[in-house]
């Protein structure tokens, strides 16, 4: 039994060579954290003696810091902004650039639409602090070009960082602007990839332009849209914590509507110092979004067995 | 319909162009409206940084500002060593950490898409569950502190970016797909080891598929602020894009931290903070600016390679 082990061990030796450093890592950035999470469960302090120590020694207090975390408002806040922010992500993202892939595979001008596409990819390779930055000059109280265009009009300038009303539109923008160039170059390829005989078919027997799109391109690019928006769902109980601390610049007044769970997290370990129940936030996220992603995964597998993840 | 009908006697290329010149002009317009969207906000911050100080103080943001000023840029050049310093961090960071996770990536993905290494199923697996489930931000704050002793250390930067599990399946599918069995096997006639088999035959077959991991690598390290938010408080281990975020409310963090200035109060005020923070952000921007344009082809290919299964 043994022995036949260590045979297999010695045949494999060099892929194993191979894996070892990636597997290493794994366990160190991935498995290791796994066991860290017993902190929800304890009163967890840092102290000097190491990772082990101070989860051995931490009080436990059992389910407290989940009781605790579920009985405040913030939890639901929370989960109602990370969860109702990716639905508008989800939705809007998918109809955006699905739309902007069609007109750009439309267009007359081949070069154009490469100088179209270039442009609009830019966002996708700037950083949230950079985007940060971009917002801020548009939208900065005393400065910004927004207010100024507003005064312009006669109207008043508005404290755009201090009025939560405004801040649900001015994510999905900015989340907007920032993706859909990306995500509809990846729809773009699968457009260019579509068989032209099929339009050519469908031309001889006189379909307009638009059942065209309607019939070949939109089924066709089903499958992808399925996988892309698996993916995302699956992600759904994670934020993406540069937009939501980023582009916000960590205003307080503006939680209600940019405390997401992830930024709720980071404040917990860097602010507010409630090791135990951030961390209880993010197991509480772990295992949900666990769910969901096999939830998902089992619901495409059922319509579309290639499509699905695994 | 007479369009069609038209145009269908016409070359082939033709025949699929059927929109009207009308639509042309209106896609057009569309198209690059939001392509001049993604890039406007870049051109506007780089307006603010050749402002005027005094004339940005009267008049805000503008397109076209009243009086034009290269003050911020030879201002932050004067007290350039902390924007050098931060430079060389990212530089440093980057390319080290690129090397380390194309190694670890290629390595791993290669030997979990070989058919004869025994112990592939488990390796993969290994690999796909951290994908779906996570122990969290602060799980892995505690590791990387507590554990394995990086906070401050240039490692904490380069270390938890260098594997994805998303990338090693991308890898992966890619050596499927485009390494042909055969040749492996005829290494393994000439009697060369696994490893010079990977060297000599494997990696040149896979260039294109290593050259998308490493550029989206490089552009996570180019981009990344959000580890030196968690664990750097070395200022002189600070990124570019952290420091832009450590200057975003003032300019103290660089003027406490450069050699070339000791500053007094009343001299800070007069000082380019506005443009000057603008024309960092141009400058940490204009080296992706000029690169992406050049390599958008492999990030398209990696975002549609990622689509494809075994």
């Amino acid at each position: 039994m043994i022995g036949s082990f260590l045979r297999g061990l010695r045949r494999n030796q060099a892929m194993l060579l191979m894996v070892l450093p990636g597997a290493v890592w794994f366990l160190c950035f991935s498995y290791l954290p796994l066991v860290g999470t017993v902190a929800a469960f304890k009163q967890y302090r840092f102290s000097r003696r190491g990772f082990l120590y101070s989860l051995l020694h931490s009080q436990n207090v059992g389910w407290d810091n989940f009781k605790f975390l579920f009985s405040t408002d913030t939890a639901w806040i929370i989960t109602r902004n990370t969860l109702l922010y990716n639905i508008a992500f989800i939705f809007l993202g998918l109809v955006c650039s699905v739309a902007m892939a069609i007109l750009l595979s439309e267009l007359t001008n081949k070069k154009m639409a490469k100088v179209y596409q270039t442009g609009m990819f830019l966002p996708y390779f700037l950083s949230w602090v950079i985007v940060g930055y971009f917002a801020f000059s548009f939208l900065s109280m005393d400065r910004g070009l927004l207010n100024h265009m507003l005064s312009a009009f006669g109207a008043k300038p508005l404290q755009w960082y201090s009025n939560p009303a405004y801040w649900p539109y001015i994510l999905v923008f900015v989340y907007l602007w920032k993706s859909v160039g990306y995500s509809s170059v990846v729809y773009l390829a699968s457009i260019l990839g579509i068989d032209r005989s099929l339009y050519e078919a469908a031309m001889i027997d006189g379909a307009s332009k638009w059942q065209q799109v309607r019939s070949i391109t939109i089924p066709l690019l089903k499958p992808i849209v399925i996988i892309m928006t698996l993916l995302a769902v699956g992600k759904i109980f994670y934020a993406d914590f540069g937009l939501f601390y980023e582009v916000p610049r960590d205003s307080g007044t503006l939680y209600s509507v940019t405390n997401v769970i992830d930024t709720y997290v980071y404040r917990g370990l860097k602010t507010t110092g409630e090791i135990g129940m951030s961390t209880a936030a993010g197991l509480y996220q772990s295992v949900v979004g666990f769910v969901l992603v096999m939830i998902s995964n089992y619901v495409v597998r059922r319509i579309d067995k290639d499509s699905a993840l695994f | 319909m007479s369009n069609v009908q038209r145009s269908g006697v016409k070359t082939r290329t033709r025949n699929f162009q059927q929109i009207t010149a009308g639509w042309n002009v209106v896609i057009n317009l569309i198209a690059g409206l939001f392509a001049f969207l993604c890039v406007f906000p870049f051109l506007f911050v780089a307006i603010i940084s050749f402002t005027d100080e005094k004339t940005l103080a009267t008049d805000g943001y503008r397109i076209i500002p009243a009086k034009w000023s290269l003050g911020a840029y030879r201002y932050v050049f004067q007290t350039g060593d902390m924007l050098l310093r931060s430079y060389g961090v990212t530089i440093l960071v980057t390319v080290i950490g690129t090397i380390v996770s194309l190694v670890m990536i290629s390595l791993y993905a290669y030997a979990i898409s070989r058919r004869s290494f025994a112990y592939r199923r488990f390796f993969s697996l290994y690999a796909v569950f951290t994908m779906l489930f996570s122990g969290g931000m602060i799980p892995t704050y505690i590791v990387v502190t507590q554990l394995l002793h990086l906070k401050n250390s240039i490692w904490a930067l380069i270390l938890p970016l260098a594997m994805n599990a998303f990338y090693v399946m991308i890898l992966r599918t890619f050596y499927q797909t485009s390494v042909p069995e055969a040749i492996i096997e005829s290494g393994k006639i000439d009697g060369a080891g696994e490893f010079l088999i990977f060297l000599r035959l494997v990696l040149p077959l896979s260039l294109p598929g290593l050259a998308t991991i490493g550029l989206f690598s490089t552009l996570g390290y180019w981009n990344d602020w959000f580890n030196a938010l968690l664990y750097i408080d070395d200022p002189n281990k600070v990124p570019l894009q952290s420091m832009l975020m450590r200057i975003e409310s003032s300019m103290q963090f660089i003027q406490q931290n450069s050699a070339n200035s000791p500053i007094s109060l009343a001299v800070l005020q007069s000082l380019p903070q506005d443009t000057a923070r603008m024309a960092m952000v141009v400058l940490a921007t204009v080296p992706i600016i000029f690169a992406y344009p050049f390599f958008q082809r492999y990030f398209v290919q990696g975002l549609t390679v990622g689509s494809v299964k075994e």
